[in-house]
């Protein structure tokens, strides 16, 4: 059901975990759909310099959670808006139809993230 | 890497027995039972046999017991052959919220053709009010359903009592009985049952296969036209391995009932206390009291983590098990059973099945015990709800994506 790479993210998932000090939380979801992300982030001179995750939900919503970080990481929070969750989702090499709707949110948890650190630094 | 099977409820394998039983009537004893030649009296005396097994195990005469295949048509023909031969008397079905989807899809489908239907409410632990039940029977009232135990929780449902009170209304009462045959006794004839309906695959005979009790003079239409098979109750050649399969499954289920029941009870118990004493914020879905559940049924949520992230973790220890999230169900709805009992939904989304059959040993509960606590914490350590001040987020108003959905 699941490619070779979800299945890595989903049992080795990357930067699982809130970042200490972190300047933007974001978190999507909820629980009566049974996905809840939550994103949190650093950054430093507009560039994403550590990001984390912590993810209540199916394989699918743990691993786009744990690919969001690993594409994050490193971009400017432009670049970083502009990843969408279909990105995520092509660079787990895809995933069930059924899961493109429910499970595939880490996009916007990052996003939202990125909006509180904006609101918190305006 | 060993493989554990403890999603017996779903589907069991086939016993060795049941196979060998069957082999003889794919190549050499082939023939059509309907035909007058010698192909076709080879295997007559068989299907008489199982008929016998089956009617055996059940308590009823062999010509009660029709064969069909699978559980959910039995479900279908019991369901809407009694609505469409008594419609003339009545227009009122009397079921529960915690049906199989064979039940609860077939009243809903009778909805829309002018039946109505009263779907009984269950307790937190899952469990009918019987006096509900007795007050939602009116003069109308054609059919009373009820499951003889349910599938996701293992919860016994007193058929006896119901069947008191049907009779004594003088309604109809059909009980699908898949889940509960083989495992407790099922008799028709002690309950008062009009129609029981079970299944082959779930006690050791092959997917394919099912057969219904129906209570002699019993009315009911039609629900596969075509030949005479089954006395004109159920047209289709006769699936004659299928029914040499399952008459044996039920010869063998009677033969191991008490035997079975102690030994998986016995394995069931254990992994239940194992779990409950051994991992906190567990909780246990279907009633407390383990006599009103079926032996080999364990229905246990985990807080805090999702159920198709705990299978595919099972699953790569070599655990097969089976969730009510709405990842596994395949909608968007987490467990309708769970949901009936008033579960919170994020139990619901984790709610974890294990049911056992004979075939499961104490080493392979230990194994499971031992690997499900270092499962539960690493997923609970990746959840945003564990250890979690802030209230649990559940307005879908909160989510763009899944609101479209959730509505």
């Amino acid at each position: 059901m699941y490619t070779e790479k979800v299945m890595d993210h989903f049992s080795n998932p990357r930067n699982v975990g809130e970042v200490e000090n972190a300047n933007g939380v974001g978190e999507v979801g909820n629980a009566s759909c049974g996905d809840i992300m939550r994103i949190s982030l650093q950054v430093e001179d507009n560039v994403i310099k550590d990001v984390k995750f912590k993810t209540f939900g199916c394989g699918a919503a743990i691993a786009t959670s744990s690919m969001v970080t690993e594409l994050a990481i490193g971009k400017t929070i432009d670049e970083a808006l502009v990843l969408t969750n279909q990105a995520v989702a092509e660079a787990l090499d895809g995933l069930p139809a059924a899961k493109m709707h429910c499970s595939n949110l880490a996009a916007d948890a990052l996003h939202e993230a990125i909006k509180d650190y904006r609101d918190q630094n305006s | 890497m060993e493989k554990i099977y403890m999603d017996n409820n779903a589907t069991t394998a086939v016993k060795p027995a049941v196979l060998e039983a069957m082999l003889p009537y794919f190549c050499e004893q082939f023939g059509n039972p309907s035909s007058v030649h010698w192909a076709g009296q080879m295997v007559g005396g068989a299907i008489d046999t199982a008929r016998e097994q089956v009617a055996k195990l059940l308590n009823c005469s062999a010509a009660e017991v029709i064969f069909l295949s699978c559980g959910s048509e039995g479900d279908n023909h019991a369901i809407k052959g009694t609505a469409e031969a008594l419609k003339e008397k009545g227009n009122h079905i009397i079921t529960t919220t915690v049906e199989h989807p064979a039940v609860l899809e077939t009243c809903e489908a009778l909805e829309k053709d002018g039946f109505e239907v009263t779907y009984l409410k269950v307790d937190q632990d899952g469990m009918l009010d019987l006096a509900e039940l007795e007050a939602a029977i009116t003069d109308k009232t054609i059919l009373i359903s009820v499951m003889w135990a349910n599938n996701e929780t293992g919860n016994i449902y007193p058929i006896d009592e119901i069947g008191q009170i049907a009779k004594k209304h003088k309604v109809r009462f059909h009980t699908d009985a898949v889940q509960a045959v083989g495992k407790v006794p099922v008799d028709v004839r002690k309950a008062n049952v009009d129609m029981a309906v079970i299944s082959g695959h779930k006690i050791g005979a092959p997917k394919g296969i099912g057969a219904m009790y129906l209570r002699r003079g019993t009315r009911i239409s039609r629900f596969m036209h075509g030949g005479h098979q089954e006395r004109f109750r159920r047209a289709g050649t006769h699936n004659v391995p299928g029914i040499v399969g399952l008459g044996l499954a039920c010869e063998l289920a009677l033969e191991n009932m008490d035997k079975d029941y102690t030994y998986v009870r016995n394995l069931r118990d254990k992994l239940e206390q194992g779990i409950l004493s051994n991992i906190p914020d567990v909780k246990l879905n279907g009633h407390p009291n383990a006599d009103l559940r079926l032996p080999n049924t364990l229905n246990v949520s985990f807080d805090f983590i999702e159920g198709e992230s705990l299978l595919l973790f099972f699953d790569m220890k070599g655990i097969a098990a089976s969730s009510g999230s709405a990842c596994s169900s395949g909608s968007l709805e987490p467990s309708h059973v769970m949901g009936a009992m008033g579960v919170d939904v994020v139990l619901a989304h984790s709610s974890t099945r294990f049911s056992l059959s004979a075939e499961n040993t104490e080493s392979e509960v230990d194994f499971v015990l031992e690997e499900l606590p270092k499962i539960v914490q690493r997923l609970r350590d990746m959840s945003p709800l564990y250890q979690r001040a802030d209230p649990t987020p559940l307005s879908c108003d909160e989510c763009r994506m899944v609101q479209k959905a959730c509505v």
